[in-house]
């Protein structure tokens, strides 16, 4: 098993791996977002469950970020590698002859994503470790209410930032649009029991981004009122 | 029809190499590409000049000598075809057609358009075969029952020729269909049961040895490749493959 992951193979396991693994977070990031759109109430009971509940904060969340450090470092890692593979270019290459924009641009998308996390954890991840483990405030309580509903809205204020967050999603329903079935591919699961799971990736990769638009938008323009 | 071939033209293995503008007249579309190129060569060598060095053998699509990357793509415009089966009549006239040798660092440039495709044959050599006495007894291979779907699918994997298309195809450079294609060639059927752990472990090594970049499912192998392999190939590597690490 030792030479496992040091193979091209393996690598793509890995990488497949940490994808499915993100694309689940995903979900309930999407799913735990979504209650704010119906119950400011909800959404604050499960955001301190989240934020407090120490499964998830000492051992999810370290598995968490072990994960997204491995997704793009391991895909950089690969795509400098794929890159030295050839080295000098075609002077004629017609690439969308025989695949996707999406497949051929991982990278870029992935790229954006990541630029995006910097910003996503400015806004919400940096703050909460503040209070939590500098100022040592684990009660998630501001003026005696919960405290997580109003940031949220807060944040969605800026059209600026929403803007960029629809900017974000957009890139990630690209990388999702390949990413989702080229990670079954990767761990082998291609034949004709997988046909179905080609409509339900395309449809995960356009409907959870386009689910986070319409949160951000929601919160955005219902503020205002 | 009239045409201009942009070709790339390389003295040997250390040349750098360049483009070089040819044109040619009366090229009929009934010809194949490479009945083309001859033409062309014909006329250079009348001139005195270099001809163009290309590869090349059965041309009926069986053997997997040529290649070239025409247009941008291997093989040429036509699908499920070696350059050999191109006909002309896929392009029109005043077309400017770029025709480069397949690029690959595994792939190195020999002279013009020939490059050296050895290190499929390393990975053949590493595994992708079957040991079989030859003695006299050997058992009749009818005598063994296959399924009539593992022996259809073994017979498509079977008929890949060793183009080199798919690397040549592959942004990455990944030899991952031919691989796949080997190693599910005898996955599929019980003569290759006994060998398959070492066969795959091996092949791939060998891969991964030989500087070929790493799939990352962009499927333009699949559509390039004239035998029509199927991705499926690659994934019922991996899965040999993870198989076959579980178990060593
Ligand atoms: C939450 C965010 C992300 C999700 C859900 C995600 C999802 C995926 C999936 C499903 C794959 C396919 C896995 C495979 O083929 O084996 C993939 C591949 C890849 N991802 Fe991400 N990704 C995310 C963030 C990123 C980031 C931040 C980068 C930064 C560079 C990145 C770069 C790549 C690259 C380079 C590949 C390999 C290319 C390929 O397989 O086609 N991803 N990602
Ligand atoms: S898989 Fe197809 S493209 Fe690749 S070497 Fe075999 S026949 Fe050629
Ligand atoms: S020359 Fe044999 S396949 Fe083209």
């Amino acid at each position: 098993m030792g030479g496992f992951f040091k193979s091209s193979i393996g690598r793509k396991f890995a990488m497949a791996l940490s994808a499915f693994f993100l694309m689940f977070f995903l979900l309930q990031h999407f799913a735990i977002n979504f209650t704010s759109v119906f119950s400011g109430e909800t959404f604050n009971e499960v955001s301190h469950f989240m934020g407090t509940n120490p499964l998830i904060q000492f051992v999810l969340q370290p598995i968490l970020i072990f994960g997204v450090i491995y997704h793009f470092v391991m895909g950089i890692i690969l795509e400098l590698q794929n890159r030295n593979a050839r080295q000098i270019s075609y002077a004629k290459n017609n690439g969308g002859a025989n695949s996707t924009w999406m497949s051929r641009n991982m990278i870029w998308t992935g790229l954006a994503i990541l630029a995006f996390m910097g910003l996503h954890f400015y806004d919400f991840w940096f703050p909460e470790i503040n209070t939590k483990f500098i100022e040592g405030d684990w009660s998630g309580l501001h003026d005696g209410e919960f405290r997580y509903y109003h940031e949220l809205q807060e944040k969605f204020l800026s059209p600026v930032r929403v803007g960029l967050y629809v900017l974000a999603f957009v890139f990630l329903a690209l990388h999702l649009l390949h990413g989702f079935n080229s990670a079954f591919q990767s761990v082998g699961a291609n034949n004709k029991y997988t046909r179905g799971l080609k409509l339900f990736g395309k449809l995960y990769a356009i409907l959870i981004p386009l689910g986070f638009v319409v949160i951000a938008l929601y919160h955005h323009f219902n503020h205002n009122h | 029809m009239n045409l201009t071939l942009k070709i790339w033209r390389q003295k040997n293995a250390s040349d750098k190499g360049k483009l070089v503008d040819y044109l040619i007249n009366d090229v009929s579309p009934d010809m194949s590409f490479l009945e083309m190129l001859d033409v062309l060569n014909d006329k250079l060598i009348t001139d005195g000049d270099e001809p163009v060095a290309f590869d090349h053998d059965c041309r009926e699509g069986i053997c997997g000598m040529c290649s070239l990357y025409i247009n941008g793509e291997a093989h040429g415009p036509d699908r499920g075809v070696t350059t050999c089966q191109l006909h002309m009549r896929k392009f029109t006239d005043g077309d400017t057609i770029y025709i480069e040798p397949f690029r690959a660092k595994a792939f190195p440039v020999i002279k013009d358009l020939v490059v050296d495709r050895s290190a499929f044959d390393r990975i053949q050599h590493a595994g992708g075969f079957i040991s079989v006495n030859t003695s006299g007894n050997t058992q009749d291979a009818n005598s063994i029952p296959i399924s009539k779907h593992a022996a259809d699918e073994a017979m498509d994997a079977a008929t890949c020729i060793g183009c080199g298309a798919c690397v040549a195809s592959c942004k990455n450079s990944s030899a991952m269909l031919f691989v796949g294609a080997k190693v599910s060639q005898y996955a599929l059927l019980p003569q290759g049961q006994v060998e398959a752990a070492d066969r795959v472990l091996n092949m791939v090594k060998q891969m991964d040895e030989e500087g070929f970049g790493n799939c990352t499912n962009t499927g333009a192998c699949e559509i390039e490749c004239p035998k029509g392999i199927s991705l499926e190939n690659i994934a019922r590597m991996n899965t040999e493959y993870l198989k076959a690490s579980l178990k060593g």
